[in-house]
């Protein structure tokens, strides 16, 4: 289990190869990747901010979660804050798991938690103004179905 | 003496990231009524606390928690991750 919380931008190629090399016990890796995208074609950078500490509390505990649930053998989550251009990307999540079903089911969870549990806040500066991404109702509901 | 912290908007809205606040307050709730009344920019800040969240020493909580033996509190708008 890994969370990374970094300014700098990382490489999902490098990221991926690197991940659960050389284990036996691994049969399947699912991935994630976020990028900042610009739907109206206004939108100069995206800022994000987090909060130090409790960012990788959170994570670890969300990740703490889903290996309880699924048959994991290993999860990796990367989170950049600071500046980042449309087509950068954001943040990945990867898991790791004897069987594909786990690791779908454990890549979701870890998203829809960290979208609404962890504490990034974005903030879009376009060419007419700035103004922080509201959280979305969806967001919340997805966390629903995780709940039973 | 307690850390608060504000983050996004309320930042913002506050105008300084971290303060330390000496109060009595017993719950999340008496701290923001204590800070409410400092000034506007409090007030404002604190005007709508559905559109609010708190965390107490880096975990999310309630507004009606306890502070006894709380060393920071954060006050921030929903989380927008990912």
């Amino acid at each position: 289990m890994t969370v990374r919380i970094q300014e700098e931008e990382f490489d999902p190629g490098t990221e991926i190869s690197g991940f659960c090399r050389g284990r036996r016990d691994i049969g399947a890796v699912v991935t994630f990747t976020g990028i900042v995208r610009d739907v109206k074609d206004t939108l100069n950078h995206m800022r994000i901010e987090h909060y130090p500490g409790m960012t990788e509390a959170a994570l670890g505990k969300i990740e703490a979660e889903a290996v309880e649930r699924w048959d994991l053998g290993d999860s990796l989550v990367i989170h950049r804050y600071g500046d980042m251009k449309p087509g950068d990307l954001i943040m990945m999540v990867a898991t790791a798991a004897p069987h594909r079903a786990d690791a779908f089911a454990a890549a979701e969870f870890l998203m829809d938690y960290l979208k609404s549990r962890a504490p990034f806040w974005k903030k879009e500066i376009t060419q007419s103004g700035e103004a922080w991404v509201d959280a979305t109702e969806a967001d919340e509901a997805a966390l629903d179905r995780w709940s039973s | 003496m307690i850390e608060v912290l504000y983050f996004a908007w309320v930042r913002e809205r506050i105008g300084i990231p971290r303060e330390k606040v000496e109060t009595s307050a017993t719950t999340v709730m008496d701290l923001v009524e204590e800070l409410r009344v400092r000034e506007e920019r409090y007030a404002m800040a604190f005007s709508d606390l559905s559109a609010l969240r708190v965390a107490l020493d880096q975990e999310l909580g309630e507004f009606d928690a306890p502070l006894s033996g709380v060393r920071e509190v954060a006050f921030f708008p929903p989380m927008t991750g990912g």
